[in-house]
């Protein structure tokens, strides 16, 4: 039923088509999480670098992560009104989190014997940031933000309860008209695009991750891009569940 | 030369790490500061290149206040060494050593090449050079960290606990390739350790630190382990102090002996049936081993009789490796060789010690050695 419901080519064009609705929810997962990365990361590394502020960042991100999701994207709703800005806002807040953690977790997780001969071999602390505390966060960086881009994914299909588009749509459609093959694939399609997008970071992480790091990571027997991801990827089954405690 | 003029480093807590330094490291040598954890051994060292900066004093680099330069000049220009290395896990073996030239302006391809060189001046193969530090063993890894701190050729050496993560046998081979790359080199090293047997090895001055921050004595590793400033460092040096000063007394008096000597192809063929103990040797007169003298009821053939040997003494080398290949030795005699490993004969204990007595002992050192 689903997959006749996927390859009906009716769903495959119009303003409620699949790939209309598909490049909506891309277009506000690469936004939330752009914006997410421009705000944390500088604060991550500020953070951790200079050692100043971690209680407040910590203790933040541990807070904002025990922000009902639905909780926050209805608030905003209400306080900035309609519209994509809010929803977008809602999103960008909820993607700090696991950024902020990671890059700061990255930095913070630099050797300090290595830390302390940079500093000893003349580095200035810029010079030690780039050329040695940056590299060495790389993984845990980029695990916060294929955290925080699987979490945006999940979150912005909720939001269709508020009126965004998205494939949220199909779920929430599909739910009030008791459609539940179109229920189904909507999930699946969240889902598909949930994991596209990590292998795609994934990708990217084996890319800019210094060799001579994933040679250690394998030495020590584990992946340390993934160390700080909590919970598991199977956001459909998470966007479900948040769908069934907010109806 | 580094000079500390009555340095005192007191942190926030009110810990007081120095005490009132005043000491003064000679250019081109090795000064070892040594001293349990907590003496303010590290502290010290750190002071030198404004890694801490001192409560009050002054350090003096060449007769410069370090407080007058930049930091991050000063330290470029210091040679700087930890324990484990530090090395940057992200970045080629290459590279890591290439860092300071890099940091100074020299273009990728002349540090680099440079890199390479120092690479084989510490020992390791060229082709190590595009490892990353993962791949290198612990005493590999150090090697690197050495190679690193010379890259830009500074005229200080700062080296904390460098050798200390490794295991023995592989630090004792560091430690021979630093007395050797310095006397080649010629630096002003000061080098940190809380092994005292380390400290004696590297040290040409030797300060000894104790908790609270002060130093209690600071003099050649001969005269620290004969004259102790008091009872600390008496504790500190050890119980086989006297033992251990035998690194220090010229073995010249010791006169090898000759000893009954077999082929080690007549032994195997059978053709030695010894009264007394006999060396076996191998075709170039270098020592394999002992054959004990035939006893009655000893059916074994003689080549499987042979036991291994104690460690060699090679002549003209302290009297400690003289007493320690004679009471090694299966036979209680110690093997004496030549510089180039051939067998030039053997020596006793008693024979060690006479020629101990020969170097005559001042009769302060009694007083210090009863203690």
């Amino acid at each position: 039923m689903t997959l006749s419901w996927l390859f009906d080519p009716a769903h495959w064009s119009g303003v409620d088509g699949i790939p209309v609705r598909l490049l909506q929810h891309l277009r506000y997962t690469l936004v939330a999480a752009l914006a997410a990365t421009l705000v944390a990361v500088p604060l991550g590394l500020f953070v951790g670098h200079t050692g100043r502020g971690g209680l407040v960042v910590v203790g933040g991100s541990n807070a904002m992560r025990a922000l009902p999701t639905l909780g926050l994207v209805t608030f905003l709703f209400l306080v900035l009104g309609s519209g994509e800005v809010s929803a977008l806002v809602a999103l960008t807040v909820l993607a700090v989190p696991p950024v902020l953690a990671g890059t700061y977790a990255g930095i913070q997780d630099t050797d300090r014997g290595v830390v302390d001969a940079a500093r000893g071999m003349g580095m200035t602390g810029w010079q030690r940031l780039w050329r040695v505390e940056v590299p060495n966060a790389l993984p845990l960086l980029l695990g916060g933000v294929r955290n925080a881009v699987l979490q945006i994914v999940a979150t912005t299909a909720v939001a269709a309860y508020v009126g965004l588009g998205g494939l949220g749509r199909f779920l929430l459609d599909g739910l009030r008209a008791f459609d539940y093959p179109k229920m189904v694939a909507g999930a699946v399609l969240v889902a598909a695009l949930a994991m596209v997008l990590d292998l795609l970071l994934a990708l990217l992480q084996r890319l800019v991750v210094p060799k001579g790091l994933r040679l250690a990571a394998g030495r020590r027997g584990r992946v340390p891009a993934r160390a700080v991801e909590r919970g598991g990827t199977d956001v459909a089954a998470a966007a479900a569940t948040r769908e069934g405690t907010s109806g | 030369m580094i000079e500390f003029r009555a340095v005192t480093k007191r942190f926030d807590d009110g810990t007081v790490a120095v005490d009132h330094l005043d000491l003064s490291v000679a250019a081109g040598t090795i000064t070892v500061f040594v001293g349990p954890s907590g003496c303010g051994k590290t502290t010290s060292l750190r002071m030198v290149n404004r890694m801490v900066e001192p409560t009050s004093g002054t350090v003096l680099v060449d007769g410069v206040d370090v407080r007058g330069v930049d930091p991050a000049t000063l330290r470029r220009g210091i040679g700087y060494v930890i324990q484990q290395a530090g090395l940057f896990p992200h970045r080629t073996v290459l590279d890591n050593v290439a860092t300071v030239p890099l940091l100074s302006g020299w273009t990728r391809r002349k540090a680099r090449a440079r890199a390479a060189e120092l690479l084989e001046l510490v020992g390791l193969p060229r082709e190590l050079g595009s490892r990353y530090p993962v791949q290198l063993s612990g005493g590999q890894q150090q090697r690197v960290g050495v190679a690193r701190a010379l890259a830009a050729d500074p005229p200080v050496l700062l080296m904390d606990e460098p050798f200390s993560a490794v295991d023995p046998v592989v630090r004792e081979g560091l430690q021979d390739e630093l007395l050797r790359l310095q006397a080649e080199l010629d630096k002003t090293i000061v080098f940190v350790t809380h092994d005292i047997d380390e400290a004696v090895k590297i040290g040409e001055r030797v300060a000894v630190f104790r908790q609270g921050g002060r130093l209690v004595q600071y003099a050649e590793p001969d005269e620290l382990l004969s004259r102790p400033a008091d009872e600390f460092v008496s504790s500190f040096v050890g119980r086989d102090r006297g033992y251990r000063r035998l690194s220090f007394v010229e073995g010249t008096g010791i006169e090898p002996r000759e000893v009954p000597t077999a082929r080690e192809e007549a032994v195997a063929g059978e053709r030695v049936a010894p009264d007394a103990w006999t060396l076996v040797l191998d075709g170039e007169d270098r020592p394999r081993g002992w054959l004990p003298p035939r006893s009655t009821g000893d059916s074994a053939p003689p080549a499987e009789r042979v036991l291994p040997g104690g460690s060699l003494y090679t002549r003209g080398t302290p009297l400690r490796g003289a007493l320690d290949a004679a009471l090694s030795s299966p036979s209680g005699l110690g093997v004496v060789v030549e510089e180039d490993g051939r067998y030039a004969g053997a020596v006793t204990a008693e024979e060690v010690l006479a020629a101990l007595r020969e170097h005559r002992v001042g009769p302060e050192e009694h007083t210090g050695g009863t203690r």
